[in-house]
C-alpha cells in the first residue's frame, strides 16, 4: 500500500534531531515511524505519521527543509523469514530494487509493518497485490 | 648573495635615471602598440611626451584587474601572437580569466629576476631545489624553475599534491632548498611529523616562500619546525610572476627589482600617491616588459614602501610583507580566489542562488575552502545518493572553475550568519596578516 | 618536416658509424663512474674494451626497471649531484620510486629530441601549443614545453586537469597543436560536446598523443572528433622521457632518434635479440646521456623494427606501435602503475591484505582506475561514516602512492571473481592495443 512518508535535512550534529522531534511535538504531531540515516556531513531524518500537512507545516516552522516520498507500506507476518518471503522474496524476483526499509510495531496487532522506497512503486504494488 | 650587482647596488640616481629612460620607452611602445592605452592616455589629455620626469607618474592612467579582464584574452598585448612564446593566466572558465603573454626576452627578463631572487637567499649552483609550487598556468612552479636552472642548481620539479612522497624526497634527496606556499611549509612538517621524519634533520636549509600572505608568528614557525630561514617573495603573474621583490639575509622588508618594476603606494579610495613610509596600495608599473607592459597596475595589495639602503648594500627599495588587501579577493593555497567565482558556480549548477557562506580556516595548518550552501526545498531531495552526488557536482565545478578543490558543505535553511538580512559572504578564520 | 636533416637523414652505414663511436664512449664512461655496471660488466667476464662492433652488443649485459630501484635514488648516475641541473621521477612513495637525472647538456639533448618530435609532425614557430601533459615530475609536460619552446613556438603550459577551462583556451587562444595522453584528447571532445564546443571548428591541426597505448581505432576517432592529424609519440623517463621515437606524416611506424638511442628487440624471456621485423621487448640503450646513461634497457614494451627508408626521407628505424607489455604494469591516464603498488598501500593502510581487484576502464573517454575491495569481518564496522573515512583514506593514500586518483568501491565477500580460488587481480575493459 502506498504511504507518503516526510524527509527532513539535518546537520549531523548534536541537538538537531531534538529540535525536529520539538517541532512536531509543539505542532501536535504524532510519529509512527522514524528513521536516520546519516553521512559525515549531515542525516536525513524520515518520517512516517497520522498528518502529513501538520507535519510539513510544523517541519517548516521550524526552520528545516522537508520533502515528501511516496513509500510502500507493508504488512509483516509475525513469524521467522516473515518479511523475506511475504515481501522481499517476490519484489527481488520481479527486478524491484530496496532503496532502503526501515519497520515499526503498530502496537496491539500481532503484524510488524515495513516501509519500503523502491526503485519502482508501481511494479512493486503490481507484485505484492498479486501475492 | 647579489646575482646582478650593478643593477641591485646601484646609486639611486643613476637607478631613477635609468628607470626614467625607461619608463619612456615603455610609454612610447603601450602608446604605439596598445589601443587601450592609447584611449586612455587620450581620455587625460596626455601625450607620449608626457612623461618628461619620474614625478610624471603620477598623473599617467591606472591599469586595473578588470581592464586586463575586459580585454580577454590578449587585448592589452603590446606584440604580435607570433613574438609570443608563452601564457601564463589566473584561474577561472569564463572569459574572465587573466591572460598573461610572454616574449623570448619577457622569459629571460623573469628567469633573471628570480635568479636574483633566488641569489638573494643565499642559493647557489650547488644546491638542489625542491620546488613545490604549482607547475602550468600557474606562475609559481615555471617561475622559480626557470630561476634555479639559470643558477644552475638541481631542480627538483616536484609541483603540488602528493605530501607524502614530498617527504620522502626531501629526506632521500638531499634538497637544500625548499620553494612552496608558507602554509604548505607548515603542512609538510605536520605531515612529516605523522611519518616519524624529523625535517630539521634533513640537508634543508633555505625556504623561499609566497605567493600568499603570512605572519611573522607563522615565519618562527615554519623556522624552528623546518629547521631553515625563511625569506618572503612577492610577485603578480600580470607584472611577471614571482620574481617582483623578495627579502634579503636581513629579512628586513623585500627588495623590489625597480630598475623593471616601479613602484608607488596609493591610498586605495582616492589613488592619491602617497610618501615614503605610509600604507596603501601598491602601484607597480613594467619598464622593460615586451609583450605585455603595463602602466601603474594597481596590486589590491596594502604595503608600504622604504628607499634606505640595506646592510645587505642592495639600494634597491624594500616593501614591508603586505598587510592587507583593498578588495575582497581571498588566496587560498597560493591561488587568487573571489566570492563572485564561487557564486556564479552555484547559479551555474542550481539554477538558482541558494544561500551560502565562504568559509576559509587552516585545518592541519593548510588552507581549507569550505563553501556552505542552505539546503533549500529547491535543492532537498530525499534520496542520499542525489544530495552527494550534488555536492560532488559543486566540487567538481569549483574545481574547475578556481582551480583548487574546495569542500562543499549541505547547511540547514538559516543556518548562515546573517546581519540586517544579508548573509555574510566571507568567513575567514586564518590569520594570515601581521 | 625534419629538425635536423643531418641526423635524421644519415646513410644507415654512417648512422652505424656514429653509433659505434657514441656506444665505445658510453660503455667506457659507465664502466668508469657506475660501480653497478663495472660489477655487471665483471659478471660476464668483460671490461671496458670487451665490444668490438655494433654486432657485439648483445653481449653487454641487461638493465631492468629493479636495477634503478635497488639503486634508489641516484645509485646509477654517473655524474656528481652538483653536475646535475634536474631530477624527475616515477611514482611511488617508498624506496620504489625510480628516480632519474640530467646534466644541462642532458636538458639540451632532450630538448632538441623534443623539437625533433614536435618538427615531424609538423610544428613550427608560428603554432600554439596547447600542452595538457601534467607538468612536475612526470616528464611528459616539461619535455613537450621544452621542444616546442625550442622551436619558437607559443607554449600554454596547461597541464592537466580543470577540463572546462582547457576547451575555453583551445577555442580562445587559437591553439593549434594539442599535446596530451590519447585519452584525455577523447575526453576533451566529449567534454567540448557538453559544452557545445566544437573542437573541429577551431584552429587545431596537430595531434601529438602519448605516453600511453592506444589503438588504430582510437586515433580514427580522435581525428574524426577533434579534427586534427594524431601522431603517436613514444619514450620513457629511463631514457630521457618523450622524444625517444615519433611518427612523421606518414603515420607509418615510430622513428626512433637512432644516433641517441640505440634499439634492439629481444625474446622476453631467453633475452635472445631478435632480427628486424619480428616482435618483441624493445631494449633501448643511450649513447649520449651524461647523468643516467645506461645499458640496454629492458623497456617492457612490446614492438618491432622496421629498417626501410621512409617516405618521409627519414633513415631512422621506425617501431610499430606498442602492442603490449612483457609484465603486469598497467599505464592509466599515462602513468605507469603496478599492482604491487596498489597492494602495499592497501596493506599498509588496513593491516591486512584484503582480496581485491583493480577494473580499469574508459569512463566518459577519460580511463578509470576502480579498486574493489572485499569487507571482511576485519575491516566491517556498523558505523557508516567509519566505511566512508575508510574509503577515503584509501583513495588519498593511494593517490599519494600512484600519482592519480583512484575509486575505491567496498564490495561484499566472495564477490570477486576466483579462477582457481584465485582471485583475478586485473580487469582492464579498455581495448588499448591493436
Amino acid at each position: 500500500m502506498k504511504e507518503t512518508q516526510i524527509s527532513v535535512f539535518l546537520e549531523n550534529r548534536p541537538g538537531r534531531l531534538l529540535h525536529l522531534l520539538e517541532a512536531f511535538a509543539d505542532g501536535k504531531v504524532n510519529l509512527r515511524a522514524l528513521s536516520v540515516a546519516d553521512t559525515a556531513d549531515f542525516g536525513i531524518a524520515r518520517v512516517i505519521v497520522d498528518d502529513v500537512e501538520a507535519a510539513v507545516q510544523a517541519i517548516r516552522q521550524a526552520g528545516l527543509t522537508a520533502a515528501t516520498t511516496e513509500v510502500l507500506r507493508a504488512e509483516i507476518p509475525n513469524a521467522p523469514g516473515g518479511l523475506a518471503e511475504a515481501v522481499i522474496r517476490p519484489l527481488a524476483r520481479a527486478g524491484v530494487n530496496v532503496e532502503y526499509t526501515y519497520a515499526y510495531n503498530k502496537g496491539g496487532s500481532e503484524n510488524a509493518v515495513a516501509v519500503l522506497k523502491v526503485d519502482d512503486m508501481e511494479k512493486a504494488q503490481q507484485v505484492l497485490g498479486e501475492e | 648573495m647579489i646575482w646582478d650587482i650593478e643593477h641591485e647596488t646601484m646609486p639611486r640616481a643613476d637607478l631613477q635615471r635609468l628607470q626614467q629612460q625607461r619608463l619612456q620607452a615603455q610609454v612610447a611602445t603601450v602608446l604605439e602598440k596598445v589601443p587601450f592605452y592609447r584611449q586612455a592616455f587620450q581620455e587625460k589629455g596626455l601625450t607620449p611626451a608626457a612623461v618628461h620626469s619620474l614625478s610624471d607618474l603620477a598623473q599617467l592612467p591606472f591599469t586595473t584587474k578588470e581592464d586586463i579582464r575586459d580585454n580577454y584574452p590578449l587585448g592589452l598585448a603590446a606584440v604580435p601572437p607570433r613574438q609570443t612564446v608563452r601564457l601564463h593566466a589566473s584561474s577561472g572558465t569564463t572569459g574572465k580569466a587573466k591572460v598573461v603573454p610572454y616574449t623570448v626576452g619577457d622569459i629571460d627578463l623573469w628567469s633573471e629576476v628570480m635568479a636574483r631572487t633566488l641569489a638573494a637567499t643565499g642559493v647557489t649552483e650547488d644546491d638542489v631545489v625542491h620546488n613545490a609550487y604549482g607547475y602550468g598556468l600557474f606562475t609559481g612552479g615555471l617561475g622559480f624553475h626557470q630561476g634555479a636552472e639559470r643558477i644552475g642548481a638541481t631542480v627538483i620539479p616536484m609541483s603540488g599534491g602528493q605530501t607524502k612522497r614530498q617527504i620522502i624526497f626531501l629526506q632521500d634527496l638531499g634538497s637544500t632548498v625548499l620553494c612552496c606556499t608558507p602554509s604548505y611549509a607548515l603542512y609538510l612538517a605536520e605531515v612529516a611529523e605523522e611519518m616519524g621524519i624529523d625535517l630539521r634533520a634533513t640537508q634543508l636549509k633555505i625556504g623561499i616562500f609566497g605567493a600568499e600572505p603570512w605572519s611573522h608568528r607563522m615565519r618562527e614557525e615554519i623556522q624552528s619546525k623546518i629547521g631553515l630561514k625563511a625569506y618572503d617573495i612577492y610577485g603578480l603573474s600580470e607584472i611577471i610572476g614571482p620574481g617582483v621583490s623578495v627579502e634579503c639575509e636581513h629579512q628586513d622588508g623585500l627588495h623590489i627589482f625597480e630598475d623593471h618594476f616601479l613602484p608607488e603606494v596609493v591610498e586605495p579610495e582616492t589613488g592619491e600617491s602617497l610618501p615614503y613610509g605610509e600604507r596603501g596600495e601598491l602601484v607597480l608599473t613594467t619598464l622593460t616588459k615586451e609583450a605585455m607592459p603595463v602602466i601603474r597596475y594597481r596590486t589590491g595589495d596594502v604595503t608600504s614602501l622604504n628607499p634606505e639602503t640595506c646592510a645587505c648594500g642592495r639600494t634597491l627599495v624594500r616593501m614591508e610583507k603586505t598587510s592587507g588587501r583593498t578588495d575582497d579577493m581571498l588566496i587560498v593555497r597560493g591561488i587568487n580566489v573571489f566570492p563572485s567565482q564561487i557564486e556564479s558556480v552555484l547559479l551555474q549548477v542550481k539554477g538558482v542562488e541558494p544561500h551560502y557562506q565562504i568559509v576559509v580556516d587552516r585545518q592541519h595548518t593548510l588552507d581549507d575552502l569550505e563553501v556552505w550552501i542552505e539546503v533549500s526545498e529547491e535543492i532537498f531531495t530525499d534520496e542520499i545518493g542525489r544530495l552527494e552526488a550534488l555536492q560532488q557536482e559543486l566540487r567538481t565545478e569549483l574545481h574547475n572553475v578556481l582551480g583548487i578543490s574546495a569542500r562543499v558543505k549541505l547547511v540547514e535553511p538559516r543556518s548562515i550568519q546573517r546581519s540586517e538580512g544579508k548573509a555574510k559572504r566571507v568567513i575567514d578564520r586564518r590569520e594570515v596578516y601581521g | 618536416m625534419i629538425w635536423d636533416r643531418e641526423h635524421e637523414t644519415m646513410s644507415r652505414t654512417d648512422l652505424q658509424q656514429l653509433q659505434w663511436k657514441r656506444l665505445q664512449v658510453q660503455v667506457a664512461t659507465v664502466y668508469e663512474k657506475v660501480p653497478f655496471y663495472r660489477r655487471a660488466f665483471h659478471e660476464k667476464g668483460l671490461t671496458s674494451g670487451a665490444i668490438r662492433s655494433l654486432a657485439d652488443l648483445p653481449e653487454l649485459p641487461f638493465t631492468t626497471k629493479y636495477d634503478l630501484r635497488d639503486n634508489y635514488p641516484l645509485g646509477l648516475a654517473a655524474v656528481p649531484v652538483e653536475r646535475m641541473v634536474r631530477l624527475h621521477a616515477s611514482s611511488g612513495t617508498t624506496g620504489k620510486a625510480t628516480v632519474v637525472t640530467y646534466t644541462a647538456h642532458d636538458i639540451d639533448l632532450w630538448a632538441e629530441v623534443m623539437a625533433r618530435t614536435l618538427t615531424a609532425a609538423g610544428v613550427t614557430k608560428g603554432d600554439v601549443v596547447h600542452n595538457a601533459h601534467g607538468y612536475g615530475l612526470f616528464t611528459g609536460g616539461l619535455g613537450f614545453h621544452y621542444g616546442a619552446e625550442r622551436i619558437g613556438a607559443l607554449v600554454l603550459p596547461m597541464s592537466g586537469g580543470q577540463t572546462k577551462r582547457q576547451i575555453m583556451f583551445l577555442k580562445d587562444m587559437g591553439s593549434t597543436v594539442l599535446c596530451c595522453t590519447p585519452s584525455y584528447a577523447l575526453r576533451l571532445a566529449e567534454v567540448a560536446e557538453e559544452m557545445g564546443v566544437d573542437l573541429r571548428e577551431t584552429d587545431l591541426r596537430v595531434g601529438t598523443f602519448g605516453a600511453e597505448p592506444w589503438s588504430a581505432r582510437m586515433r580514427e576517432e580522435i581525428q574524426a572528433k577533434i579534427g586534427l592529424k594524431a601522431h603517436d609519440v613514444y619514450g620513457l623517463c629511463e631514457i630521457v622521457g618523450p622524444g625517444v621515437a615519433v611518427e612523421c606524416e606518414c603515420q607509418d611506424g615510430l622513428h626512433i632518434f637512432e644516433d641517441h638511442f640505440l634499439p634492439e628487440i629481444v625474446e622476453p624471456e631467453t633475452g635472445e635479440p631478435l632480427p628486424y621485423g619480428e616482435p618483441g621487448e624493445l631494449v633501448l640503450t643511450t649513447l649520449t646521456k651524461e647523468a643516467l646513461p645506461l645499458i640496454r634497457y629492458r623497456t617492457g614494451d612490446i614492438t618491432s623494427l622496421n629498417p626501410a627508408v621512409c617516405a618521409c626521407g627519414r633513415t631512422l628505424a621506425r617501431m610499430e606501435k606498442i602492442s603490449g607489455r612483457t609484465d603486469d604494469m598497467l599505464i592509466v591516464r599515462g602513468i605507469n602503475i603496478f599492482p604491487s603498488q596498489i597492494e602495499t598501500v592497501l596493506l599498509q593502510v588496513k593491516g591486512v591484505l584484503p582480496h581485491y581487484q583493480i577494473v580499469v576502464d574508459r569512463r566518459h573517454a577519460l580511463d578509470d582506475l576502480e579498486i574493489w575491495i572485499e569487507i571482511s569481518d576485519e575491516v566491517f564496522t556498523d558505523d557508516f561514516q567509519r566505511l566512508e573515512a575508510l574509503e577515503r583514506d584509501l583513495q588519498s593514500e593511494l593517490q599519494n602512492a600512484l600519482g592519480i586518483s583512484a575509486r575505491v568501491k567496498l564490495v561484499e565477500p566472495k564477490s570477486i571473481q576466483r579462477s582457481e580460488g584465485k582471485a583475478k587481480r586485473i580487469i582492464d575493459r579498455r581495448d588499448a592495443y591493436g
